[in-house]
């Protein structure tokens, strides 16, 4: 596919002293709180934290499913007020619609954009061929294993030409070749489509694999725990995951992510 | 997947290591339908069979003029039966009631179904709609379609018209209710994935939210189907004018006893093969859906 590089970057994003909770009154749930991050234009940010932290919750205000109780989140600078297909959203998993074919998955945002069939139909085509699924493009979603659906949902994101790209642990529910082979894609279409990625799992390996940053989120409500800088050289292969520099950043990433645990265990026996 | 297709594939997997899996369930999926055909043979076989012992003892019974709780003595035999239906079938009045029936239930089911399925949609997606509408409607679902009749036949000028109301009446909470379930039943993330691909709110509903119901839709429609030819046969025989329900009432003040049998014959056949043709339609519509259960 031609792709023009100079028009490609990814967006900005950043959320200041962001809080969010939902109901209201004693059932109310604080689900983040004073949250301060930072992404910058064309990083990929892995978010890394323990079940029921909050970590879906940043994608969905990222996304514009949900609303910022308090604090300040804009992308590009300019505050998020409303999903939009400048941010691309890849769920965990079955969110491809079940009555489209998975061409149609794909080209349904740019039958969104009001693009004609024919148009769309080819540029579908292209972008399937890029997550090597071109002979699928007539199946429906039920017809494919779970990890060429999660590829279908990238390429129905990718058609969009986003400039964010939010994943909500998208590929936790495959096994583990096929998750690498996954993460290996997503790495190679992240180079070719220049966009921002923010990366929410609770595996330290696959968060420190593919990110430039790991942000470790406490328990909820969560709040930014500690940032590592993961300056392992790209493009990476699947040899980095058994290099002492990834052992020594995962240790790393691990005792981040366990030490709350830790401080309680011991505020309880004290 | 072979090890060593994994180790090929450092920066760019190919699709064919995940072809494996596909072929894998394309030849599950053909065997599947095999075994599939091969029980729907048996179990016709046996339905045949259980039909004609039926068929015998009734024939039977009535041939003896058994009296064993059940009287049979004006019961006709199958056979009296099958020579009315061969001479009934052939005059036009007969046709001239199933028309009139059939007629009815085309204009009310097809008002029911797409008020319902309208109503139903705006129900299930907006919170106003449905406060505003449910209360009324869940005081009104109760109350069965004969229970109308009278005052039905007050509302309308013609009798007509008040059976196909009540025919509209028996279709009509089947498919609202389905409807509404299938709505709400719908994955919310899937509407989300949509807002963030750039639909905007009429896109939503045409796109997600119509499609994703359906499947509710057509169960509805099916369950709506057999209620609205129930209530017609019972307008028909109170209040009518032609139609089947009428004919088979008449038949009895007219001692006319084999063709009791037949009008009852001709109200199933009509009913399953009106039911049939939404299951199949709503196939035709849905290629993609696979019931719970039969997915691989």
């Amino acid at each position: 596919m031609s792709v023009d590089r100079s028009q490609l970057r990814g967006g900005s994003i950043c959320l200041r002293e962001v809080g969010i909770h939902f109901g209201e009154g004693k059932t109310a749930v604080q689900a983040l709180r004073q949250m301060d991050l930072d992404v910058g234009a064309g990083e990929l940010v892995s978010v890394l934290g323990p079940s029921g932290c909050g970590k879906s919750t940043i994608i969905g205000a990222v996304a514009g499913f949900t609303r910022v109780s308090s604090g300040r989140l804009e992308v590009d600078g300019q505050p998020v007020v409303a999903p939009g297909s400048d941010r691309g959203v890849v769920f965990q998993q079955h969110t491809l619609f079940p009555w489209k074919t998975v061409l149609e998955n794909v080209a349904f945002g740019l039958k969104m954009q009001r693009i004609g069939k024919a148009e769309r139909t080819q540029t579908a085509r292209e972008i399937l061929a890029h997550v090597g699924l071109s002979e699928f493009a007539q199946h429906y979603p039920h017809q494919l294993s779970g990890g060429m659906q999660q590829r279908v949902n990238l390429a129905r994101v990718l058609v969009n030409r986003p400039r964010v790209i939010l994943m909500d642990e998208p590929f936790c529910s495959l096994d583990a070749q096929t998750r690498l082979q996954m993460q290996q894609m997503l790495l190679r279409l992240w180079h070719e489509f220049h966009m921002t990625v923010v990366f929410v799992t609770h595996d330290v390996d696959e968060a420190v694999f593919l990110s430039d940053r790991v942000v470790v989120l406490s328990r909820r409500p969560g709040t930014v725990k500690a940032e590592l800088n993961v300056g392992l050289p790209r493009p990476r292969t699947r040899d980095v995951l058994t290099s002492p520099d990834f052992t020594e950043l995962k240790r790393e990433a691990l005792e981040l992510l366990l030490s709350q645990d830790d401080s309680r265990l011991r505020q309880r026996s004290a | 997947m072979s090890a060593s297709s994994s180790e090929t594939a450092e920066l760019l997997p190919a699709a064919s290591e995940f072809d494996d899996s596909a072929v894998g369930l394309q030849a599950a999926e053909q065997a599947h339908r095999m075994d599939r055909f091969r029980s729907s043979l048996r179990s016709a076989g046996i339905g045949v069979v259980s039909i004609i012992v039926w068929l015998s003892a009734w024939e039977l019974a009535s041939r003896y003029q058994l009296d064993l709780f059940f009287r049979f003595e004006n019961i006709p035999a199958p056979s009296q039966v099958a020579v009315a239906v061969g001479e009934l079938v052939q005059t036009p009045k007969f046709a001239h009631h199933v028309g009139n029936s059939v007629m009815r239930i085309f204009i009310g089911f097809g008002i029911a179904a797409v008020l319902a399925v309208t109503l139903g949609l705006l129900i299930g997606r907006f919170r106003l709609v449905a406060r505003s509408l449910l209360p009324p409607l869940e005081v009104i679902r109760p109350i069965p379609a004969v229970a109308w009749i009278p005052i039905a036949i007050l509302l309308f000028a013609s009798a007509e018209q008040s059976m196909v109301f009540i025919t509209f009446i028996g279709a009509f909470f089947p498919i609202l209710l389905s409807t509404v379930h299938g709505v709400e039943a719908l994955d919310r993330r899937l509407v989300f994935a949509s807002l963030s691909l750039g639909a905007g709110p009429l896109d939503v509903f045409w796109e997600v939210i119509l499609p994703g119901a359906m499947p509710s839709i057509v169960t509805g429609l099916s369950i709506g189907m057999g209620t609205s030819w129930f209530s017609l046969v019972t307008a028909e025989m109170i209040s009518g004018q032609y139609g089947i329900g009428y004919y088979t009432w008449e038949a009895y003040t007219l001692q006319k006893y084999p063709s009791i049998v037949l009008g009852m014959i001709a109200i199933g056949v009509l009913g399953m093969g009106s039911s049939l043709l939404v299951r199949v339609a709503g196939q035709r519509l849905m290629p993609w859906f696979k019931p719970a259960g039969t997915n691989t």
